[in-house]
């Protein structure tokens, strides 16, 4: 094999050398990990803004190698918004998870969504409040237990989880929305090109572009990182279907 | 210098725009509205942006987003709009970001009315949100004032890297009155701006956070900031004196639209041989004080006189100020109500005939 063959795994430039604060099999770091990739690989890292939501991922300023700005829960989409159309030169992404998107900010993502805002949203969902103690989310599954939910979530009381990737495609307004998953190789390799292509849309000014990714929470769900993984794909990923929701160019073709 | 008749809301728009503001995002609220309409169709000309948002809470945090920036930012609302966006002021402040907020006055609480009111005092400039932090605010009683407040906040707002508010009330939103636009606008410098998220193209990463779980760090902030806001107080605190000699014999205080009244008011009893001096806050954070302090122990003054379009807010700040070396009276009506010259004259005349105040603050 020729030198030049060889990927020697390395750390993305675009992430710092420090450990994370992530508990043993959360699938944060993995997703991480992909965003930074991306921003090499497009090397944008020097314009890149990321926009830290409130929930596990508020310290992601801690591990990216580029500018950061932190929201008030749920407002990432807003500070986006503000930022990107103060600076359209620039790359705006912002990371949130499932309280943070699919409950206190719904009103900002949604609406960042319809006016088209060219920036992109990591949508992290992993059904559950993380960060503050394992709290149902609006996402949480029906029937899942969780610490404001000890007989399971009653979708008679809170109504069934909501599919936020679904939820957005249904506006007219040109956006990529994919859903994608990282409990297996194959899946994360999938999100990256999730990722990627997210990251291009922006690139090209084309649309507003957001990913969900299923992700896991061993520590509040209450089981093994292994069991996690397979609990993601048995019981969120039958809810919660991957694939292209909404791509710019099929709503071109109308 | 040309002058031009033009309605407050829009001249305070003109006024951003001639002071580099041309970013600005808002939401409909009465009695402000010719503010976003006005940059909805002017901004576009001078290259800049005009977002109207979902909501006052997206407001503020399309704000915090933009000003991050760098350039020059702001919005406008009313009471209930300003209350909505107390989040991001907060996290602005804590963060020590320079955006310019216009709150134009309506009666409260609740949906309250759409009418003039100052009864947003307490929440302008004792922080408004949550912790520990002051919003810089300037109180225009003219038009014209309105127009050199406007700009004077973004060159305050940028030297402190603090949110700063022209608090202004519905009649100064609403009325109309010739006003001039500086041709040669010339700033004093202010600090260069490299704390802005601009991308870290040859430099190390800038974050803008107020987020500090380390109890140290976080009280270390906020030290920074109490520092800011005592500089703000040795430096920055602004008041017109109007008719104040040694033969008043009632020192009043009251500012912004009230303030005008006041002033009518002053005029006709100078007529009548009583002289009744008014000192008008123009900050409102920082907070003449002293100046008030020392006026109201000239001996000849008989009673400090606060008045308000509110039920009595910025009358605790005039009691601390003259701390208990003379009475303190207040007269007030709220609710959208502006106190006609005639009754605030009758009550001046009741103080000066020693009868009982019919009204006093809340707290009196």
């Amino acid at each position: 094999m020729n030198e030049s063959t060889h990927a020697i795994f390395t750390r993305p430039q675009s992430f710092r050398d420090v450990v994370t604060h992530y508990c043993p099999g959360c699938t944060h770091g993995i997703i991480h990990r992909l965003v930074a990739e991306v921003l090499d690989e497009f090397g944008i890292r020097g314009r890149t803004v990321g926009v830290a939501p409130v929930g596990c991922g508020v310290f992601i300023y801690n591990y990216f190698q580029t500018d950061f700005l932190e929201a008030p829960h749920g407002r990432a989409p807003a500070l986006a918004t503000g930022l990107k159309r103060v600076r359209p030169d620039l790359i705006v992404f912002t990371y949130q998870g499932d309280g943070d998107l699919a409950s206190i900010g719904t009103a900002e993502i949604i609406h960042a969504a319809n006016r088209g805002e060219k920036f992109t949203t990591i949508f992290v969902n992993n059904a559950i409040y993380g960060m503050t103690g394992g709290q149902m989310a609006p996402t949480t599954m029906p029937g899942q237990i969780t610490t404001t939910s000890p007989r399971g979530r009653n979708v008679e009381e809170c109504g069934y989880p909501i599919r936020m990737a679904e939820l957005i495609s249904t506006l007219r307004t040109p956006a990529y929305i994919e859903r994608v998953a990282v409990h297996t190789p194959q899946n994360i390799v999938r999100a990256k090109k999730a990722i990627r292509k997210a990251f291009q849309y922006q690139i090209d000014n084309k649309c507003f572009s957001l990913v969900e990714v299923l992700s896991t929470c061993p520590t509040n769900w209450g089981l093994t990182p292994n069991e996690s993984l397979n609990w993601l794909e048995k019981t969120m990923q039958p809810y919660y279907p991957l694939g292209v929701f909404k791509t710019p160019d099929a709503e071109e073709q109308k | 210098m040309t002058r031009i008749l033009m309605k407050g809301n829009e001249a305070i728009a003109e006024a951003a725009i001639r002071a580099g503001a041309i970013y600005y995002f808002a939401y409909p609220i009465t009695p402000q509205n010719e503010v976003g309409e006005y940059m909805a169709r002017r901004l576009p000309e001078v290259g800049g942006v005009f977002v109207q948002a979902e909501s006052e809470v997206a407001v503020g945090n399309m704000l915090f987003g933009a000003v991050a920036s760098g350039k020059r930012v702001f919005t406008s609302s009313s009471s209930p709009g300003i209350s909505l966006m107390q989040e991001a002021i907060s996290y602005m402040a804590g963060a020590r970001l320079p955006v310019v907020l216009i709150n134009i006055m309506r009666g409260g609480p609740g949906l309250g009315g759409i009418l003039p009111s100052q009864a947003d005092y307490f929440q302008s400039t004792k922080g408004g949100g949550h912790g520990d932090y002051r919003v810089l605010v300037l109180a225009p009683s003219t038009l014209q004032e309105a127009v050199d407040l406007t700009m004077l906040a973004f060159h305050l707002a940028d030297k402190y890297c603090n949110p700063t508010m022209v608090l202004a009330d519905g009649m100064i939103g609403q009325m109309m009155e010739p006003v001039e636009f500086p041709e040669n606008y010339v700033e004093e410098p202010v600090p260069p701006k490299d704390w802005a998220t601009t991308g870290c193209q040859g430099r190390a990463p800038v974050i803008i956070k107020s987020l500090n779980l380390d109890p140290v760090v976080l009280e270390k902030n906020n030290l920074v900031l109490a520092e800011k806001y005592k500089l703000m107080k040795r430096d920055e605190v602004r008041f017109e004196a109007y008719r104040i000699n040694p033969k008043n014999r009632i020192l009043v205080v009251s500012y912004g639209t009230m303030a005008r009244i006041c002033q009518t008011v002053i005029d006709e009893l100078e007529q009548e041989e009583i002289s009744i001096g008014l000192l008008r806050p123009i900050t409102l954070f920082p907070f003449p004080a002293k100046e008030i302090f020392a006026e109201a122990v000239k001996p000849n003054i008989e009673v400090v006189l606060t008045v308000e379009m509110s039920m009595g807010q910025m009358v605790e700040d005039v009691e601390w100020a003259v701390k208990d070396k003379k009475p303190v009276e207040f007269y007030g009506r709220t609710g959208g109500i502006v106190p006609t010259p005639e009754e605030v004259k009758d009550y001046i005349m009741k103080i000066l005939a020693k009868d009982t105040p019919a009204v006093k603050s809340w707290n009196g």
